[in-house]
């Protein structure tokens, strides 16, 4: 008993020893894990701080909205419309099929469309969505915002899509947007986080494009709280977006319609400038096309249409159509004349039908010739033989420097794509692009507005209207950004005698309303709208001296693409200038018959602000006008 | 807790988990009325109990979370080695209580409990699950420590530790590879949690960021971005101590360890003072199994041991560990209470 009583008690402090050692080494352990847990909470706090805001807050780009452009009355020209969509959330919990089948009821999906989605969404990781159906009526989305109880995972959404509510009309003008590329991106180089949202929409042509940097606003962030999945919990912070700035056009729609309609049947394009600011107020090209199908990205079957048609639908002709300006040079090559005193205007040159320089002739579009021609003469009746006897006198230098005073081979500065410069030849120009010397027979070329001389509607339309003004009238599209009016430099006086300008347009009245002038058929009898123009038939073709022999052939029995560019420009009313024009019909013919009566409709149409009554037009015009002015108005109401 | 990570939706977790934890609170106030020896007598059935229920899972059962751990009795499942725990402990109790102390580190005698230990042991770690296999194995070493084996035997262990994990590594990739690629890859991303974010090591990851942007004061009750917001894995049940971490600081994280270690000490002092051998074995014995729970888990969490799957005793959401734990209890109660009666 005493034995076994100390054997227990050896035992038991054993046991106290063992389990003293267990406890403790258990602690110590604890111990362990407290300084673990210091170190976590405590030291390394911070750090971790930082890793669960990031875990937690989802920074996201909010896109603007695209600023508005409207013409110069306000109305929209290009708008954001709603883009009633939805989308389906991939969800384990939601039978598909079953979803599927219920939203077909109300909406219209093939067979074959469902099995694409259930098939792409099982794909995707949860949360995520993809779009079933766009561009839903307001009738289909409505009947999906009322059934969606029995669409789960369905998500009706209202996006905003560029709208060009004039369409063809101003397709060339405003352009369209696209979503941006990679060589858009080298393009702007800059560092605007706007660019970095996902299928994010710039301007890609034309105004849409010039004035991105104005239409395309602010970005805004959203700082939202998400969890694991990415799903949104709530909104923290908001920065918004601002949008882009509404942008005011000098356009007048109506005109612009107007315009189209008349150039309707040609491969055409027209300018008319506003003289007393430079706005430039209607501006077409025709063919033309929808911008709206770029906007979605254009579909290769439309694109190849657009492609193969002819007449170049997607250029704007009226800045980058490159064509001989013709006789509607020969102001410049005057002006250049009586500006160095080379020439009296009463000074007279006798044509007998050609010029001869070096055994070459150079044929005047008169085959019987004009006589003795003074400078009224020789630009009313469009004279080629006064005028290569001027360019001989002055010189290509001359011509070329007096041409850029009025903005020919000069780029208008205007916030467009593709605007072409012209050509405007010199000597050292022939030398460095084709290596060969200058010759008299260019500079007698290039006086009639041929050879190498190469310019653009708009810039015809400018020439006309610093003729007319006297002033450097600049062109401009911008009325208003944001509502603040756009300020314009007042225009300079250009750096021409006021007397040469008054015999040019003395000349130019002529050519509309004297007899003998070669647009004498499209005049005005109204006396305020009473105009001023100078026709111009742009040769495109050598004619051999066969042929002048044989007789010319006549245009109308040329294949198409060698019949000469009929062109007109002018300006109204000639007492008190307000416009000036520009037409270009490709291949039309006769500048004289065929450019210079759209010119004057158009001019008639900008300054009544409607449609021209036929009072204004001389008698044996009228029964011509009644019938193309109602085929306008018809038409003009259905756009 | 349980409230705060289902986001404040006391249905969900919170109203079984409680449930729960009132019956297994009575049945550990009437484990606890009832008298030692009942238990004593009861050892034996448990332990084999445990092993047959082991090898019932080998043959029929379910999986959950990768792994083959559970039994399913209808609506009713368990995890065996949850028995298991007790059930060692208790049989290495019997086990010593029966044996002559002189005869405590004699070879033959030290062989039987190792293989006592090794044969759970051995049943849990294919399951898979190396971190209640550890738990058993060591729970049985620390039996065999407490009731006086010679330092020697463990000197050997000490050896043999180092030796294991050199075969065990050494196995990889081999025929005779001694545990799955799913340990070992649980094994790697504790060795580095960085090296793959979002896979594997992304819950350490998670969790060592709701941990240490808890702070010293914490985010406050239902505060906690990482839980609220799903980023913590497994939140309610093995990662629920992150939680509290993140909601209640370093604060709020030590002092659930200073509780745990509380009932430790109380235990320790339970089984100096046990006049009964047995009692005072199973006292020391259980809680160690109660200290392996709380220190494997928190160490895993904390990234300082592999994510072995075990839980937060009593704070976890789950069935079958809070009746183990609330079982543990009543035993240790019974023998607290019952610490006088020596055995004859």
């Amino acid at each position: 008993m005493e034995i076994n009583y100390l054997k227990k008690n050896i035992l038991d402090k054993k046991f106290g020893r063992r389990s003293f050692l267990i406890g403790s080494s258990q602690l110590i352990l604890v111990g362990f894990l407290i300084r673990q847990i210091r170190q976590i909470q405590l030291n390394e706090s911070e750090k971790y701080r930082l890793l669960a805001e990031e875990n937690r807050i989802d920074i996201e780009i909010l896109p603007p909205l695209r600023g508005v452009i409207f013409d110069k009355k306000g109305t929209i020209l290009a708008k954001n419309k709603e883009n009633y969509r939805i989308k389906i959330l991939r969800d384990k919990n939601i039978n598909l099929p079953n979803v599927m089948e219920n939203l077909s009821k109300l909406i219209n999906i093939s067979e074959e469309r469902k099995i694409e989605i259930i098939k792409k969404l099982e794909k995707k990781r949860s949360n995520s969505s993809i779009i079933i159906a766009e561009n839903l009526s307001w009738i289909e989305f409505k009947q999906v915002l009322v059934n969606l109880p029995s669409l789960p995972g369905i998500v009706p959404e209202v996006d905003l899509k560029r709208f060009y509510t004039k369409k063809e009309l101003l397709a060339h003008l405003l352009g369209y947007v696209g979503v941006i590329s990679r060589k858009d991106l080298k393009r702007i180089s800059t560092d605007d986080p706007i660019l970095q949202i996902q299928d994010f929409k710039i301007g890609k042509v034309g105004i849409e494009k010039g004035l991105d940097k104005y239409l395309r606003g602010q970005v805004g962030l959203g700082k939202f709280e998400v969890n694991a999945s990415g799903k949104i919990i709530r909104k923290l912070a908001e920065e918004p977006s601002s949008s882009g700035k509404d942008i005011h056009l000098t356009i007048d729609s109506n005109l612009q319609k107007f315009s189209m309609l008349r150039i309707k049947e040609y491969s055409a394009s027209a300018v008319v400038i506003d003289l007393s600011n430079g706005g430039i107020i209607c501006m077409v090209s025709n063919p033309s096309y929808d911008p709206n199908k770029f906007v979605e990205g254009i579909s290769q079957e439309d694109w190849d249409i657009l492609l193969q048609s002819k007449n170049q639908p997607l250029a704007n002709k009226a800045i980058s159509g490159n064509y001989p300006p013709g006789s509607t040079f020969k102001m410049i090559v005057a002006i250049a004349a009586l500006e160095d005193n080379l020439i009296n205007p009463e000074d007279l040159f006798e044509c007998n039908g050609f010029y001869e320089l070096e055994q070459r002739k150079f044929h005047c579009w008169k085959y019987s010739g004009h006589a003795s021609t003074d400078l009224l003469k020789g630009i009313e009746e469009s004279c080629d033989v006064y005028f290569y006897n001027l360019a001989e006198r002055i010189g290509i230098e001359r011509i070329a420097k007096t041409a850029r005073k009025f903005g020919i081979g000069i780029t208008p500065n205007l916030p467009l794509s593709g605007i072409s410069k012209g050509l405007l030849p010199s000597k050292s120009w022939k030398k460095n692009t084709k290596n060969q010397s200058w010759f008299t027979g260019d500079t007698l070329n290039s006086g009639i507005g041929q050879g190498y001389l190469l310019s653009t509607p708009i810039q015809i339309a400018i020439m006309t209207a610093r003729i007319a003004t006297g002033l450097e009238i600049k062109p401009s599209l911008l009325k208003a950004i944001d509502g603040k009016p756009v300020k314009y430099d007042k225009h300079k006086l250009l750096d021409i005698k006021k007397s040469t300008l008054d015999i040019i347009r003395q000349a130019m009245f002529g050519v509309v309303n004297n007899k003998t002038g070669t647009a004498f058929n499209s005049r005005l009898i109204n006396e305020t709208k009473i105009f001023a123009g100078k026709t111009g038939t742009s040769q495109i073709r050598q004619i051999s001296e066969q042929e002048r022999k044989k007789g010319i052939i006549k245009n109308q029995d040329l294949p198409r693409n060698q019949r000469d560019h009929a062109l007109f420009t002018g300006y109204a009313p000639f007492t008190n200038p307000k416009f000036s024009v520009s037409i270009v019909v490709e291949h039309g013919g006769s500048g004289g018959k065929v450019a210079a009566p759209i010119a004057r409709d158009i001019l008639l149409y900008a300054l009544n602000g409607a449609l021209p009554s036929l009072q204004e037009y001389p008698a044996e015009e009228r029964n011509k006008m009644n019938s193309i002015i109602n085929n306008i108005k018809r038409e003009m109401i259905s756009i | 807790m349980l409230y705060s990570v289902a986001d404040g939706d006391y249905e969900k977790w919170s109203k079984p988990q409680l449930e729960r934890f009132l019956i297994g609170f009575v049945i550990m106030l009437i484990m606890g009325c009832v008298g030692i020896d009942f238990w004593r007598a009861c050892s034996p059935f448990v332990y084999f109990f445990g092993v047959l229920l082991l090898i019932a899972v080998f043959f029929f059962g379910d999986y959950g979370g990768g792994a083959k751990r559970w039994l399913e009795f209808g609506s009713f499942r368990f995890q065996p080695s949850e028995i298991m725990k007790v059930g060692l402990v208790m049989f290495l109790a019997i086990y010593y209580d029966w044996l002559k102390p002189a005869n405590t580190s004699k070879i033959f005698w030290v062989i039987i409990p190792i293989i006592i230990t090794v044969l759970p042991t051995a049943l849990i770690i294919p399951q898979p699950d190396l971190g209640t296999g550890t738990i058993i194995a060591m729970t049985g070493v620390t039996m065999m420590f407490a009731a006086g084996v010679h330092y020697f035997y463990f000197l050997i262990v000490v050896f043999l530790i180092p030796a294991f994990l050199v075969l065990l590594f050494y196995s990889r990739n081999t025929s005779w590879q001694l545990v799955t690629d799913y340990q070992f890859n649980r094994i790697d991303t504790f060795l580095n949690p960085e090296k793959d974010p979002l896979g594997v090591g992304y819950q350490i990851t998670q969790s060592k960021i709701a941990l240490g942007s808890g702070g010293l004061e914490g985010k406050g009750f239902m505060q906690g971005s990482q839980s609220q917001l799903d980023f913590l894995p497994y939140k309610h049940t093995d990662f629920i101590f992150t939680t509290i971490a993140e909601e209640f600081g370093f604060f709020g994280g030590v002092g659930l360890l200073l509780i745990y270690s509380a009932i430790l000490i109380f235990c320790l002092f339970s089984a100096f003072k046990n006049k009964n051998r047995f009692g005072s074995l199973l006292t020391i014995g259980l809680s160690t199994t109660f200290f392996s729970y709380f220190f494997v888990n928190i160490a895993a969490v904390t990234g300082m041991a592999p994510v072995t799957g075990v839980p937060l005793p009593l704070i976890s959401y789950g069935g079958s560990a809070m009746l183990v734990v609330l079982g543990i209890f009543g035993l240790i109660q019974s023998s607290h209470v019952h610490r006088l009666i020596k055995k004859d």
